[in-house]
């Protein structure tokens, strides 16, 4: 029980899941303008009742959403050197880092957890663009190896929702080694004949998208989320020109041939359920 | 005429004067040898304070240096009976990265580099050395073959980061790079990547994820440029140089992070003074990381390849 003892404590953190409160019970759609209230819209996983936005929800949520009955098991994140380069901008990283950790109650910009979708057994990575914009430094980069992991030992599929704005500045080429750490972590998934989802969300960009947002087997993507690799104002610049309509926009890379398929958020969890059964192996349904 | 960068200005003037003082000598028929070795030893004095402890930013300049040897030069020197292959099979030919096969003293190598370019036509024909999502298929594509046939892939990268253009957007470069870099994990041979101007971010890694990584002493390698961070977290490009320091991008600093493998010394005030010499010292530390490398099975590599990614940055540095 080496890494299983280190990595997997399963604590259910509902002390520490003190879900906030909106303090107004109103909120506006910040694509209609429309104000939601909130009991309605949290009923309808955050997705705009006049115009079909999709809010950005806590990576929390996404797991309530997304596993049987909300029910799963969290599991701890493994502790990584926090600053490996002693980062100061106008803000002591460090600073930023605890401030993050307040203000969300998570350790980094990732969420795992195990339980059942549509029955079977999966593992779920969240990123939580609440936390520095769900940037990826060693702590998101060692969580998603952690959740590619735990999916291999129970045998499980393995989804994960991106959001994020690419990799972490604040920890510089510390950073970048994660796309290839994450991607050593998908093929041992890979290796182990078992699914590996990735649900594309607002936003998907930079070195999340160059790494493990697009080798999934299957790549799902919520409606108008923004994806790409380079930002869109950099492009802007560099070509000196005006960008299409829709541009870096899921249904623009479901046109592209980028992604399978584009899925508003009340659906997401059967598809997944569908998909992760479609994808099962016959010798493993067998054995399930 | 030698291109200086703004902190060089001191040598420079030493260095034209030292010219002007040498051609003076010649038509008047003067002997100042004297003052002329004065000079020479001062300035080569001025030339080794200087680079001795050169900023992030100041070697950021190093490392773009116009006359600094690009992929090409290392390709000229170091691999014979060069074999350039081209294509990614589906869409073009992206001349930003530069692809094929050749020997590397002797032996059978697959090459790929990213190409900057060193006059304004080859820097266009180029496009500056930033790859688009063909080039990333293209090395994806030899990166296999290298696999089916045995042969060592060697990488020279200098690029400021993969091509951020509409249809590069929309021909997936982000799956490209992604596939790139799982290409290079993936191999059953021996990766030697070499970073020998500007590792820049995704662009570069697509290329870089080798079992033995090197990087020149003046090279730079980084997740974002030293502007691009000033400009977001700092709201403004000017703090490039502060950035440059707080991102961690020399050599040295990716080392000390055990990040990268090696550090191969250049000579002195920069490789692009003495490119045969700076090359040269490239290829011996690209025989020294490849020859244990070579003795490994396919399992043996690529335990060895996960465990050094799964290893890397999980340690903290001093």
């Amino acid at each position: 029980m080496t890494w299983l003892t280190e990595y997997v404590r399963p604590k259910i953190r509902t002390l520490l899941g003190r879900r906030e409160v909106p303090d107004n019970l109103w909120v506006q759609c910040p694509a209609c303008q429309q104000m939601l209230y909130h009991t309605e819209l949290a009923k309808n996983l955050k997705v705009c009742t006049h115009c079909g936005h999709h809010l950005r929800p806590l990576a929390e949520e996404r797991l309530d959403w997304t596993f049987d009955n909300g029910e799963y098991t969290r599991i701890e994140l493994p502790k990584v050197p926090a600053d490996p380069l002693r980062f100061r901008d106008t803000k002591r990283y460090i600073d930023r880092l605890r401030d993050a950790r307040e203000k969300t109650g998570l350790d980094d910009a990732i969420v795992v957890a195990h339980g059942t979708i549509g029955g079977q057994k999966a593992v779920v990575a969240a990123m939580a663009f609440e936390f520095i914009g769900g940037s990826m430094g060693a702590a998101v980069g060692e969580g998603f190896v952690a959740a590619a992991r735990l999916a291999i030992l129970q045998q499980a599929g393995f989804v994960c929702y991106t959001a994020s704005g690419g990799a972490r500045m604040m920890e510089g080429a510390v950073s970048l080694m994660q796309l290839p750490r994450t991607i050593i972590a998908l093929d041992m998934v890979k290796a182990a004949g078992l699914p590996y989802i990735a649900v594309l969300t607002d936003p998907t960009t930079g070195g999340i998208s160059a790494s493990f947002a697009m080798l999934g087997d299957i790549h799902i993507a919520e409606p108008n989320a923004e994806i790409g690799f380079a930002g869109a104002r950099v492009i802007e610049q560099t070509v000196r020109e005006k960008l299409p309509e829709g541009f870096q926009r899921s249904e623009y890379l479901l046109e592209h041939g980028v992604i399978d398929m584009v899925v508003p958020r009340p659906q997401m969890a059967e598809t997944l359920a569908r998909v992760l059964s479609l994808l099962r192996r016959a010798e493993l349904s067998q054995a399930a | 005429m030698r291109y200086f960068l703004d902190f060089e200005k001191p040598i420079a003037e030493l260095e034209s004067k030292i010219e002007e003082l040498r051609q003076m000598s010649e038509a008047e028929g003067l002997n100042i040898a004297d003052e002329v070795s004065k000079l020479t030893e001062k300035a080569d004095r001025q030339l080794r304070a200087t680079y001795a402890k050169l900023t992030a930013w100041q070697k950021t300049q190093v490392a773009r240096h116009p006359e600094r040897p690009k992929a090409k030069d290392f390709i000229r020197a170091l691999i014979t009976d060069w074999t350039p292959l081209a294509g990614d099979r589906a869409f073009a030919n992206d001349a930003a990265v530069l692809s094929g096969m050749g020997r590397f003293r002797g032996r059978p190598v697959m090459v790929l580099g990213t190409e900057k370019g060193s006059d304004t036509e080859t820097r266009v024909a180029h496009n500056f050395g930033m790859a688009r999502p063909e080039g990333y298929r293209k090395a994806r594509r030899l990166l296999e073959l290298a696999g089916r046939f045995g042969l060592p892939v060697l990488t020279f990268v200098d690029t400021s980061g993969a091509f951020p253009g509409i249809d590069a957007e929309a021909r997936g470069q982000a799956e490209a790079i992604a596939r790139s870099i799982e290409a290079c994990l993936m191999a059953p041979v021996p990766i030697v990547a070499t970073i020998i101007g500007e590792g820049g971010s995704g662009g570069a890694i697509a290329l870089a994820a080798g079992d033995s990584v090197l990087m020149m002493e003046h090279s730079i390698y980084a997740l974002i440029s030293p502007e691009g961070c000033a400009a977001i977290l700092w709201k403004d490009g000017t703090f490039a140089a502060t950035a440059a320091e707080a991102l961690k991008i020399t050599a040295e600093d990716l080392k000390r992070l055990k990040l990268i493998d090696a550090v191969v010394p250049e000579p002195l005030g920069g490789a692009h003074r003495d490119p045969a010499t700076a090359i040269a010292a490239v290829g011996d530390a690209v025989q020294a990381a490849l020859t244990p490398l070579l003795a490994l099975d396919v399992a043996a590599l690529h335990a060895r390849r996960r465990e050094k990614y799964l290893e890397m940055g999980r340690e903290a540095i001093a």
